[in-house]
């Protein structure tokens, strides 16, 4: 008897793993990448590639505030003056953003110093007001919860490549936390030890982080053509 | 001479764009035309000039650890800074919001070149780091802080204007088609960072 009611009313309710609904997970991997297509939140994206460990932090960060953001303006979309939403938009974030920067300050200081101001400018970050303006005002918490989950893991796996080409070129190793740096190359390549190899030190630079970008850019839109731009 | 130092190290050597990477999102979006360029760059030199004074002074008399003494000795341990983030920005947004309406109130022509860019500045990450910055280096004085403010937005404004130059011209050249648009925006603005690499370490 109750499975057919469930089955009576499926129709109506659309279920949170619909094919529309998993679409809003995929879509920001590639097609609609916050990063490399939406242009938004750039700016903590070249900042804080220099190393693995802190884009992984940074990326954890933003899902969190993410996720909060979009589900608590998105149960509260019905009830926010439209003049001033951008003003609630900020608090919601701001908050979340206290969080998360109290959280790091208390368990890992040196990841806190590490990203400096940059923790508080993820209230800035567009890729969350962006998503709250164009998804969270318009749509029930569920999928809100979805497009929050997708874009910040498509803003994440950018960071991520970024990350990993600057501190594999740049300081020939990855550092994890624990285990310290791990080398991918023997020491007696290193020229310092009469070897062939030189790190790039360019790599960890503040430009060469844009130049990454710039050509993953280039092989994402060489793959999928229709993203191309016009002028 | 102090002051001079701190203008000209805002504009150069510790530029917003190229060594920090702030408000990248409106400097992608709007360097199409060097026109809206010009705009949005005064827009952020005047916001910035205003608010990273008003933040200063909360900073000093209301949210740093003892800075409540002024009105009782008994406040003295109290730390607010834990507030500084919501404090920042919501006098951000409601300084924007002033601004905008007291340009278009008393300077109609300056609203009309600044008008749709000024709402865009509450979000930009220029603004907030400003802020920030001003919070992390803890400039001795409030001449200081807005000397900082301005600088910053000078540099802001010159990267701006610099690259939709470029974009204007680069319009006629033979690029890859997958690297045209933002692509290429990208790469030269690494090159220019590496240009402007240049500045590090100047003291005047």
């Amino acid at each position: 008897m109750s499975t057919e009611t469930t089955t009576a009313v499926e129709p109506k309710r659309e279920s949170l793993f619909s094919k529309k609904n998993r679409k809003l997970l995929t879509d920001p991997l590639d097609d609609s990448n916050p990063i490399t297509v939406q242009v938004l939140g750039i700016c903590s994206a070249l900042a804080i590639t220099v190393q693995v460990q802190q884009a992984v932090i940074m990326s954890l960060a933003v899902l969190f505030v993410m996720i909060g953001g979009n589900v608590i303006v998105s149960m509260m979309r019905n009830i926010i003056p439209d003049r001033i939403r951008i003003i609630v938009q900020l608090v919601v974030i701001a908050s979340l953003v206290i969080i998360v920067d109290e959280v790091l300050k208390a368990y890992s200081p040196d990841i806190s110093e590490k990203l400096s101001v940059f923790v508080g400018l993820i209230i800035t970050n567009c890729i969350i007001m962006g998503r709250l303006e164009a998804f969270a005002l318009g749509n029930k918490p569920g999928p809100a919860m979805l497009d929050a989950v997708g874009n910040a893991m498509g803003y994440a796996w950018i960071l991520l490549a970024v990350a990993l080409v600057r501190e594999v070129f740049g300081s020939g190793a990855i550092s994890f936390p624990g285990v310290g740096q791990v080398k991918f190359l023997p020491e007696s390549w290193f020229m310092a030890n009469g070897g062939f190899y030189e790190n790039n030190n360019l790599m960890i630079l503040p430009p060469m982080a844009l130049i990454t970008v710039g050509i993953i850019i280039w092989i994402q839109r060489s793959r999928n053509r229709s993203l191309i731009e016009e002028n | 001479m102090e002051y001079l130092s701190l203008f000209v190290k805002g504009i150069f050597v510790e530029n917003m764009i190229f060594a920090y990477f702030l408000g990248m999102c409106s400097y992608l979006a709007v360097s199409k035309t060097v026109k809206t360029a010009v705009g949005l760059g005064f827009a952020v030199i005047f916001v910035l000039g205003i608010t990273v004074p008003i933040n200063y002074l909360l900073e000093n008399f209301v949210l740093k650890e003892g800075a409540l003494t002024w009105l009782s000795p008994e406040y003295a341990a109290v730390d607010l800074s834990f507030l500084s983030f919501i404090m920042f920005i919501a006098v951000i947004a409601s300084m924007v919001q002033l601004v905008e309406m007291i340009v278009e109130k008393f300077a109609p022509a300056l609203y009309g070149a600044l008008g749709i860019f000024l709402p865009l500045i509450a979000v930009n990450c220029s603004i907030l780091g400003g802020a920030l910055f001003m919070q992390e280096r803890q400039y001795p004085s409030i001449g200081e802080a807005t000397v900082f403010g301005l600088g910053s937005g000078v540099g802001w404004l010159l990267a701006i204007v610099a690259i939709a130059a470029i974009r204007e011209k680069i319009r006629y050249s033979n690029i890859p088609a997958p690297l045209k648009g933002l692509g290429i925006t990208f790469i030269l603005t690494g090159l220019m960072g590496m240009a402007f690499m240049a500045f590090m370490g100047i003291e005047i």
